[in-house]
């Protein structure tokens, strides 16, 4: 919005500082000047305004000129608009207003011998061209130009009709269902039971506080003038404008609540500028009021305000002095209130609102206005005494120790959209049929509530290998959504991907690929900072059903803990990486860290280190490609030797001579005791026992 | 080995001597430089002080056994200094292991790049988060959360957004579908601030509440340079008995200074949020150029970053549906919030806020 320093020097005669600073005084009492341009000598400056939606009362010259009187405690000149006498007229001028809920005041004034045209300049001081001229708004037509001067100088929306258009008098009503209304736009519009009109007795004229009407608009040859200048209610012009996909300078005005007592000023606006090209006022001044909305408009009860309040809420200033009564008085009868003094508890006032300010109606409002006028940055800067403990949320020090353990294996923290594809949902929920979607999403790729975190992580690594970074390794800690569009529920997932090579490249050694058994490190390193009693990885029949879509059924592996499902990872899905036009490996997972979080975290408890030698020995097996590792590992486990403390395998091979069904698989152990050096003979004996064991896996003793 | 055998002594007066066990401590400590591998120190070894050739032994038996009985003193005391320079020798010898030599062999290029452990990057969003969090639980709150999916009524009408409200125009909202035949109060949308949690939180928890509430929000933005529909937010909350505007503006200036430096300073004006009343925006002065000006605070030396007020009396009567101590007459407190990638950009010089999403590995690299 923009304002004249000129203009609203008018209403401020006593006014003494200068544009720069009115600026800066303006500013920090929250009428946000956001830019001053010079506009010449004798013009002064124009501002360019960011007023908050809560103060459209200060969107206009005098609003911003009763700011300055405030703040600086100088008059304010009344807007006193003298008009010529009007000529009688033998039957009134009929305003109905039919819809009581939705207008509060309709007011009315018939213009005769009206000349349309270019708008001569009237009372000196406020020449239409002259402000116009500086603000870069074009005149069209004195009807136009009256309209628009009222609005920019009292915010008050009027409407000027070719009288002789109208059949009968005016009625404020609802439309009827299916009623046709051309409006000031050209459009036609089909009206609906709920939109308010202004009517004649025949049809409706235009949108109440939206828009006027084609049908009486002002035309050249208009001779008589029906000037309307009126209140409606804020969310019946709202729901109007809606309806209609308007937004007008008068319906942002109505919706959010105009000056019930302006209209008879901006009437008076109106009219003189036209009567300024000749003609006269017929009859009287048309003025139908709403007692129900007088009275919560421009007679509202008073209100109390107490100092003590005042002083409670907004503390300690930076001046000795501080608030004090008179402060209060003076700003807000600056500001429109009239305070008498209440008998109760001194000191406190009866308040009285002024009809301008609908934002103001408790006690609370008037001490933000105190504080705004007074200036906040005049308040000290204290601290408030504090003596709770803080407390931290449950899962805090599980999410953080899981973030630190992804890190220190090297992988980036993502965070990717919180919406997918009904595809990528889809594809990627762990329970089926579980999707929200949105009512009205960005686009259809971001149409449905994230199930899980992959494919965001998918799409960011499908990112990095378009631009040529081949060595990817990501994570995200984000929510992901199921359930229905009734109830939504929301859980805390962990997801992985990586792709390209070991980052541990140094410049005489080249890295390797990452795989599986990297991924699956990693998943084991997040899971041994938890108290999990037993943990293993497994994977189901291709054709189960129960693995999920995006990975590669023979590639991926489920995680349990305790018996219950805490994520799966592996290789992306071929089918999923082709789709994607990913032609590297992809190594991707994700963790359901819910059901983490509510296991302890694993407590470091140390143990004696044996002060005594430890033994290696290795086993070289031969074993059935079908007999996994697991076998031998458990089959090692069961013989609960106390001082076999470590085994591994060490190196798997396959070779030609063995035959294609046989893998060797060279198992490295390590026997100490805390308490001695271990005999030959009990090497011995725990050496045939690990040999009985692997035999009974199924491997053999490679000869 | 005979030409470099102990030759018998012509004389044994002082100077005779004294040349005589110079010669062989010279001999000593050169060869003893010469030492360069361990088989090398052997042989040195064997010559000095073996038992058998070892020239130790040969002066012994030649210059001491068969010294006259008046120089037998003399020439004990310079034989005793010579024994003691090579056993000297020895040990350092051995101790010093590969000679330079040997080891000049093994001499690497030391301005070839260090083989780096690639350690992840925390996210600079939960970085800033953190720290932010950390300022504020330094003064006394808690973290608190709550739902990303919420219902109109916890993000709007108990924020004193009133059905209907134009103050709701200001917020575009993501809807969860369906919910046209709901209760306007029960419907589900994305939150578009972190603003519900503060009455989740005082609907749990009767006065006194300082809490702190960070956490993601959508709002139906188009992405552009510094907007997204996905981006995240710290609320605080802070509510007991006799909490002042004054306090709200020590709060923040604090905070502030303890997240940009000790040297920012901040200025509060008048601003609209329905759930705060009195509502303020909050400067800081341009932390690039110390409040002269410059392009990055649009020459006006301040950089706008957060909104705040004292909690609305509205927003109060809310809470007391489930806690009756929240008596707006009784108790005050005051709230404030602030855009992390805001922060995180100016922070850490972000041009393009669509950034943060990305994944891109070389955005995040540099944040290790």
């Amino acid at each position: 919005m923009k304002i004249l320093t000129k203009w609203l020097r008018t209403y401020l005669p006593n006014l003494s500082v200068d544009d720069s600073q009115l600026a800066e005084d303006l500013t920090l009492r929250g009428i946000a000047v956001e830019g001053i341009f010079s506009l010449g000598p004798g013009n002064g400056s124009l501002y360019e305004m960011d007023i908050t939606t809560n103060r459209v009362d200060a969107m206009n010259h005098y609003g911003i000129a009763r700011e300055a009187a405030t703040i600086y405690g100088v008059e304010l000149k009344a807007l006193d608009i003298a008009l010529p006498a009007a000529q009688p007229s033998a039957t009134a001028f009929s305003v109905k207003i039919e819809a009581e809920d939705a207008c509060g005041r309709f007011t009315a004034r018939v213009l005769r011998d009206i000349t349309i045209g270019p708008s001569r300049d009237w009372f000196a001081g406020a020449q239409v061209s002259t402000y116009f001229g500086l603000l870069e708004q074009k005149q069209i037509s004195n009807a136009v130009d009256a309209t628009n001067f009222a609005w920019l100088a009292m915010g008050q929306p009027t409407h000027a009709f070719d009288l002789d258009k109208i059949q009968g008098g005016i009625i404020v009503r609802r439309a009827r269902k299916g009623e046709k209304l051309k409006t000031l736009d050209g459009m036609d519009r089909i009206l609906d039971a709920d939109d308010l009109v202004v009517a004649d007795h025949v049809k409706a004229l235009g949108l109440a506080g939206v828009m006027g009407g084609w049908d009486t608009m002002i035309t050249p040859e208009t001779k008589n003038v029906l000037v309307e200048a009126a209140w409606f209610e804020p969310m019946a012009v709202r729901r109007t404008a809606r309806r209609h996909g308007l937004h007008t300078d008068a319906s942002h005005r109505f919706e959010r609540g105009a000056d019930f007592n302006a209209a008879p000023v901006a009437s008076a606006i109106v009219s003189r500028i036209l009567l300024a090209n000749g003609g006269q006022i017929e009859g009287d001044f048309v003025d139908v009021r709403v007692t129900s909305w007088e009275a919560r408009t421009s007679h509202r009860p008073a209100i109390t305000l107490a100092l003590s309040e005042v002083h409670r809420l907004l503390g300690k200033t930076v001046d000795k002095e501080g608030i004090n009564a008179s402060t209060v008085e003076a700003f807000l009868t600056g500001l429109g209130c009239q305070l008498s003094a209440a008998p109760a508890q001194a000191p406190s006032w009866q308040v009285i609102l002024p009809s301008w300010r609908l934002d103001l109606q408790r006690e609370i409002d008037l001490i933000e206005e105190v504080a705004r006028v007074y200036g906040y940055n005049r308040f000290a800067n204290t601290l408030p005494a504090f003596g709770e403990g803080v407390k931290a949320l449950p899962w805090a020090e599980a999410e953080s120790v899981t973030r630190r353990t992804l890190l220190a294996a090297g992988f980036h923290e993502a965070i990717s959209s919180t919406f997918c594809s009904n595809g990528e949902a889809a594809l990627t929920a762990p329970t089926p049929g579980q999707i929200v979607p949105l009512g009205n999403p960005l686009s259809e790729e971001a149409g449905v509530m994230r199930p899980s975190l992959v494919p965001g992580l998918l799409n960011s690594v499908a990112g990095n290998l378009n631009r040529d970074v081949a060595d990817v390794r990501l994570f995200e800690l984000g929510t992901v959504f199921s359930g229905t569009t009734e109830r939504v529920e929301e859980r805390p997932a962990l997801a992985f991907a990586a792709a390209g090579n070991l980052p541990s490249q140094s410049s005489l050694h080249s890295g390797r690929a990452i795989e599986f058994y990297d991924l699956k490190g990693v998943v084991e390193q997040v899971l041994a900072r938890y108290q999990v009693r037993d943990t293993y990885f497994d994977r189901f029949p291709s054709d189960s059903g129960l693995t999920p879509a995006w990975l590669h059924p023979y590639r991926c592996a489920r995680v349990a803990a305790d018996g219950l499902t805490i994520g799966w990872f592996g290789e992306l899905h071929p089918a999923e990486a082709t789709a994607r036009k990913i032609k590297d490996a992809v190594l991707i997972g994700e963790i359901y860290i819910d059901r983490l979080y509510r296991l302890p975290l694993r407590k470091p408890a140390a143990r004696e280190i044996s002060r005594f030698q430890p033994v290696r020995r290795d086993f070289s097996l031969v074993l059935d490609r079908n007999i996994p590792w697991e076998w031998i590992d458990k089959s090692l486990a069961s013989l609960q030797i106390p001082e076999l403390v470590d085994w591994r395998a060490a190196e798997v091979f396959r070779d030609a001579k063995l035959g294609a069904n046989d893998y060797s698989l060279l198992v490295s152990t390590t026997f100490q005791a805390p308490d001695r050096t271990l005999r030959e003979e009990e090497l011995q004996s725990f050496q045939s026992r690990v040999v009985d064991a692997v035999s009974k896996a199924g491997a053999r003793l490679r000869t | 080995m005979t030409q470099d055998a102990i030759p018998a002594l012509p004389e044994y007066n002082d100077s005779a001597l004294d040349q005589a066990f110079a010669a062989l401590a010279k001999q000593a400590t050169d060869e003893a430089a010469a030492v360069g591998s361990p088989d090398d120190l052997e042989a040195f070894r064997l010559r000095w002080v073996g038992r058998k050739q070892g020239r130790l032994n040969d002066v012994s038996a030649r210059w001491l056994k068969g010294a006259p009985a008046e120089a037998k003193k003399s020439v004990g005391e310079r034989f005793k200094a010579l024994k003691d320079l090579v056993e000297g020798l020895l040990d350092r010898a051995a101790g010093a292991g590969p000679s330079d030599a040997a080891l000049a062999a093994e001499a690497i290029d030391i301005t070839l790049p260090g083989t780096r452990r690639l350690t992840g990057a925390e996210h600079p969003i939960t970085r800033t988060l953190n720290e932010i969090v950390s300022v504020f639980a330094a003064l006394g709150y808690s973290v608190g959360v709550g739902p990303e999916v919420e219902t109109d009524f916890y993000n709007f009408e108990s924020m004193n957004f009133p059905p209907g409200h134009p103050a709701r125009d200001t917020q575009d909202t993501l809807v969860i579908a369906n919910q046209e035949r709901r209760p306007l109060r029960d419907r589900l949308l994305l939150r578009t601030h972190t603003s519900p949690v503060q009455m989740r939180t005082m609907e749990q928890q009767a006065p006194p509440v300082r809490i702190v509430i960070p956490g993601k929000v959508h709002r139906n933005d188009a992405m552009d340079a510094t907007h997204s529909p996905i981006f995240h937010q710290v609320e605080g909350l802070c509510v007991d008995t006799n909490i002042t505007f004054s306090d709200l503006k020590g709060t923040l200036d604090h905070a502030m200074k303890a997240l940009f430096g000790s040297s920012v300073k901040t200025r509060f004006f008048p601003s609209f949020f329905p759930f705060t009343e009195p509502s303020a925006d909050v400067q800081i002065s341009c932390i690039f150029c110390g409040g002269k000006g410059c392009r990055k605070c649009k020459h006006s030396g301040w950089i706008e970053l957060l909104g705040c007020g004292m909690v609305d009396p509205a927003v109060f009567a809310f809470a007391q549906e489930k806690q009756p101590a929240y008596d707006p007459k009784k108790i005050s407190g005051f709230a404030f919030g602030m855009g992390v990638e805001r922060i995180a950009m100016m922070k850490y010089g972000i041009s393009e806020i669509g950034q943060f999403y990305a994944g891109d590995m070389r955005f995040l690299n540099q944040f290790v």
